[in-house]
């Protein structure tokens, strides 16, 4: 892989203080995210994934280490700054969909496509994941893989360059999981844009071009696979 | 005692609401205060009123005359239902006070020789009664000596029977017949103008001419007595001495204006706290939904474990009746605190030998019962679904709230509104009883503020209809005697005199039908332009050249219309009656008097024009001089100077008023805060993880703020139309209830008091939602997104 790298990570470490319990979720992370490609973390939970995904995301940051995107040094944000960075840059899709139930699979991808610079329109990212005929249904009266491809195309519609997963079939049964993970992979496959995806799913990893794995705050291992496959041809 | 697990948990529960709960007991103790404030400090004079009235026997009914022989007095009192008669002599004189140029007045009372009255008996406070026989000796009223600076062995100069005579002060008294001393044409008391004097009735009869007769009585009645019977008796008793007619405790100045006092104070317990009450029960209501809600699953739990549905109801009822205790404490705090400096405050105007704040028990009790039942009240609905829920039920998430497109959509997509408007406008109309509880809340505080501000307006417009436009003179002489029209020449050559113009005022009875009134009817010039006429808009018109102009007040309680007839008895000779038409109802905010062009008057009495009070345009450059010549002038009884009279009225109104007016809006800034504090942070517990999406996706957190902030904005806004109209008619509650025979509060409202109301509520509800907000900052965004509802 000759591509230059998208995110930098190096010597992350993250600690957790609650009360008298402290807890280090991330213990020396260094690694790169590469233009282009898709990554699957995979880790136990409490490996840390979670917490590096957040920290890539802008949502979290580490107490000590530097992060990069591109030339910018996200450590080096301001709370305003990591909004700006996330508002332009960064797609994120969580194991609970996180729509906004007031507002209809429309509006919910709407509510990005208003405040993003060169946005999809949300008809079309709808299309993408499949949802067309969905289109006014308000998360209650979509399915929980709907609901999920709705925030797919919501953290799509912005053409981020990065979009972060976070287990983003937990709660969905396999069938249902594949169609997500087909919406996923397409987009990479057809919008470049860079895309990171926790599971704890060992099949999963057939899809990435690369699989970090995590124990216990630290990487344990990083492989490179030459043949990615769709997620429809994978079973679990 | 071991304390139960459960009532461990309430504790605590109470504890982690705590703001929540602070705010609503703020609001509730508004409620509690003011009913401990009016009804306690109510309670207070009331007594003092009671046992002054009871210790000094304080007549019941009241009459004067011109000159009644002493002998008839045993005659009146074998008048049937007369238990205790007893006459003086009573004027108003002029007075020379020490270091002061203005000529002071009082009312001058006699004392039997006996010593100390049978009724009306006064409380010697320092000093000794006057010697019965002593011409010169004088006891007098405590609060005019204070304010004159006079005290047992001072002197100071009267004019009597047109003589300057020198009087030494031999003691100063209380008497339950000037509890409120106001002096006749006046409008507030004056402490340095206006006194009694009680000399001995030998000497007060010699002086007033009255010797071997009295022109003053006073009677108590007999158990069960009917005391208008006992007035006509004795109306017809005094006809040939020339009687003014009779009146009982109802018309007697000064109890007129306790009772007043004392009505107001009802009506401040019965207008007010019940808004603060519902508003209470409202957001118990609310806050009690919400916390059963997100305890669902402790409620499974606890039906799984075997507690009743009983048991349950009753641990969160208990929880709002904390709640509402706490609140009830705050306000029987704030209540008796205020109280205390209320009746303190009447201790300034009302003269009472012991007038101590002593609110009972009732008061407290009454109000934390009513505190505690709106708490209860609002707690139940809430309570109740929590008994009803199954375990298995309880134990599940709620189902999420399900949303639909309505027509509101197709508009919101027609305005092109933003995702982050149609969120709000989802959240109201999905919830649309909630919204309605805000809305109406933040309506009830404007309706409370725009009531509170309207006072001002009130009173500015009774200022200004009774000192701009009403009475336009300087100076009120009242005559000592009856006199042709040809004195008011003689007044105006008094020096400074820039215009003066007469008028005669008699005691006369207004019957309508079975209805009837006493009042004072007033003859005047209808080209007069000192003393004006005010139609019900408060534009000064004319006096009709016929008939009769009489304050809206008295019309309605006569039930008379203009056109309409009314029949006037003259309560001093000839003692006529007339049928006279009413030509106008005017405004009169101060006092009730008719009026009717003198000509008119003098016509049906068949008489030539008289006076008996005149008033003057004065140059003030020439007070002093005027000051000089009204002392040595034994014609005039009384002066009245208005510029006085006003700045006494406003330097005791700025004072009370703004003191109230400020303590009220307070009280309807809590209600806004109370509301929207508590709807922010039920909104904020629904929403958090929905607003930490939000961030997530890359909305600022002034954005993200926005939709919470913009909600409760939003209902704000749409609070003010509903709580301006709700002022109005909160105004006009309070208009009538604290309206009394001698003050009437018109329902006069400032558009400036509409605006303020409005502005004061829309910033206090926008603090209360942004101290809410800021804890928006601290939903961790990773935590967020990892829990689900």
């Amino acid at each position: 892989m000759a591509q230059p790298a998208v995110f930098r990570v190096e010597g992350v470490t993250k600690t957790y203080v609650t009360g008298s319990v402290t807890v280090a979720a991330l213990r020396g992370i260094d690694l790169a995210l590469n233009e282009g490609e898709l990554v699957v973390l995979l880790g136990a939970s409490g490996s840390g994934k979670s917490t590096l995904l957040n920290i890539l995301g802008a949502l979290d940051s580490p107490t000590t280490g530097r992060v990069f995107f591109r030339d910018t040094e996200l450590t080096g944000l301001d709370d305003a700054g990591l909004t700006a960075f996330r508002r332009a840059h960064v797609g994120f899709v969580f194991q609970f969909y996180n729509l906004v139930p007031s507002l209809t699979a429309r509006e919910n991808v709407a509510l990005v496509t208003e405040i993003a610079q060169n946005p999809m329109r949300p008809e079309e990212a709808l299309d993408r994941v499949g949802l067309a005929a969905r289109l006014d249904h308000f998360p209650a009266e979509l399915s929980g893989g709907e609901q999920q491809r709705v925030a797919i195309a919501r953290a799509l519609a912005k053409r981020p360059e990065v979009l972060l997963c976070d287990e983003p079939t937990g709660a969905l049964d396999s069938a249902t999981g594949v169609t997500v993970l087909q919406a996923i992979w397409e987009a990479n496959r057809d919008l470049g844009t860079v895309t990171a995806l926790i599971t704890h799913n060992a099949a999963i990893r057939q899809m990435a071009h690369r699989v970090i794995r995590l124990a216990d705050g630290r990487v344990t291992a990083i492989e490179e696979n030459p043949d990615p496959r769709p997620p429809q041809g994978i079973e679990w | 005692m071991v304390m139960r697990a459960l009532d461990r948990k309430l504790l605590r529960d109470l504890r982690r609401i705590w703001a929540q709960a602070l705010a609503i007991a703020l609001v509730l103790g508004c409620g509690v205060m003011v009913l401990v404030l009016a009804t306690g400090t109510e309670r207070s004079l009331r007594l003092a009123r009671q046992s002054f009235y009871d210790r000094m026997q304080f007549a019941e009914v009241f009459a004067s005359a011109t000159r009644v022989p002493k002998g008839q007095l045993a005659e009146i009192a074998a008048i049937p239902g007369v238990a205790q008669a007893e006459a003086r002599i009573s004027m108003q004189v002029v007075l020379d006070l020490p270091g002061q140029t203005k000529p002071a007045q009082a009312r001058l009372v006699s004392l039997p020789e006996a010593g100390a009255p049978v009724l009306n008996r006064p409380v010697l406070r320092t000093g000794r009664l006057p010697d019965p026989r002593a011409a010169d000796e004088v006891a007098l009223s405590e609060s005019f000596a204070e304010a004159n600076g006079l005290f047992p062995g001072s002197s100071f100069g009267a004019i009597l029977n047109g003589q300057w005579r020198e009087l030494r002060v031999t003691g100063l008294m209380l008497s339950p017949e000037f509890v409120y001393l106001i002096g006749p044409g006046s409008l507030m008391p004056d402490d340095s103008r206006y006194g009694v004097i009680w000399m001995g009735e030998v000497p007060a009869a010699a002086a007033a001419g009255l010797t071997g007769a009295f022109n003053d009585l006073s009677l108590t009645l007999t158990r069960g007595a009917s005391r208008d019977r006992v007035i006509d008796a004795l109306d017809r008793q005094l006809a040939p001495w020339g009687g003014t007619g009779a009146y009982g405790r109802d018309l007697q100045s000064s109890d007129q204006f306790l009772s007043g006092e004392l009505d107001q104070l009802g009506a401040m317990a019965v207008i007010l706290p019940p808004i603060f009450l519902i508003v209470s029960a409202f957001l118990v209501n609310m806050v009690m939904g919400r916390l059963i809600g997100l305890e669902r699953p402790v409620i499974g739990l606890l039906k799984a474990m075997g507690f009743t549905g009983r048991e349950i109801a009753l641990h969160y009822l208990k929880l709002a009746a904390g709640i509402g205790l706490v609140g009830v404490l705050i306000g029987w705090g704030a209540g008796w605190w205020l109280g205390a400096e209320l009746t303190a405050l009447y201790t300034r105007f009302y003269r009472f030998p012991w007038l101590v704040y002593t609110p009972g028990t009732a008061s407290f009790a009454l109000s934390a019962l009513m505190g505690l039942g709106a708490v209860v009240a609002g707690a139940l609905r809430a309570v109740r679904g929590s008994a009803r829920l199954a375990p298995a039920v309880a134990m599940q998430p709620p189902a999420p709230p399900r949303f639909r497109r309505g027509q509101i959509d197709a508009l919101a997509v027609r305005l092109g509104l933003r995702q982050t408007t149609m969120m709000i406008l989802r959240a109201i109309t999905r919830w649309p009883g909630r919204a309605l509880v805000t809305s109406l809340g933040v309506a009830a505080s404007i309706a409370v503020l725009v009531a509170c501000f309207f006072t001002y307006d009130a009173i500015s417009s009774v200022i200004d209809a009774a000192f701009s436009r009403t009475n336009r003179q300087s100076v009120t002489l009242t005559l000592a005697e009856t006199a042709p029209r040809s004195v008011i020449e003689d007044a105006a050559h008094l020096p400074g005199v820039l215009r003066a113009e007469g008028a005669l005022a008699v005691p006369v009875r207004l019957s309508h039908g079975p209805r009837s009134e006493r009042t004072l009817l007033e003859a005047r010039s209808p080209e007069a332009t000192l003393v004006q006429t005010l139609d019900a808009e408060g534009h000064a018109v004319p006096l009709p050249v016929d008939g009769l102009a009489l304050p809206e007040s008295l019309a309605t309680k006569l039930d008379l219309r203009a056109g309409e007839s009314v029949t006037v008895t003259l309560l001093a000779p000839p003692r006529d009656s007339y049928e006279i038409p009413v030509t106008r109802v005017i405004r009169q905010d101060l006092g009730e008097t008719a009026s009717i062009p003198a000509a008119a008057l003098a016509a049906r009495m068949r008489m030539a024009e008289q006076v008996n009070r005149i008033d003057l345009l004065l140059d003030t450059d020439r007070l002093a001089e005027f000051d000089r010549a009204v002392k040595a002038t034994p014609a005039i009884a009384g002066t009245l100077f208005w510029p006085d009279v006003q700045r006494q009225f406003d330097a005791t109104l700025n004072e009370n008023l703004t003191r109230s007016v400020s303590i009220y809006a307070v009280l309807g800034v809590l209600i806004t805060v109370g509301v929207v504090y508590n709807a922010a942070r039920i909104r904020l517990s629904e929403r958090s993880y929905e607003l930490a999406s939000l961030r997530v996706l890359g909305f600022s957190r002034a954005e993200v703020g926005a939709v919470l902030v913009g909600e409760l904005m939003l209902l704000t806004l749409l609070a003010i139309p509903p709580g301006l109209l709700g002022g109005y008619g909160f105004a006009a509650l309070i208009a009538e209830g604290f309206s009394t025979d001698v003050v009437r509060i018109p329902l006069v409202i400032a558009r400036r008091t509409y605006a303020v109301a409005a502005l004061i509520a829309t910033v206090s509800a926008l603090v209360a939602a942004l101290a809410v907000r800021r804890r928006l900052d601290r939903v961790g965004l990773a935590t967020a997104l990892k829990q689900r509802e």
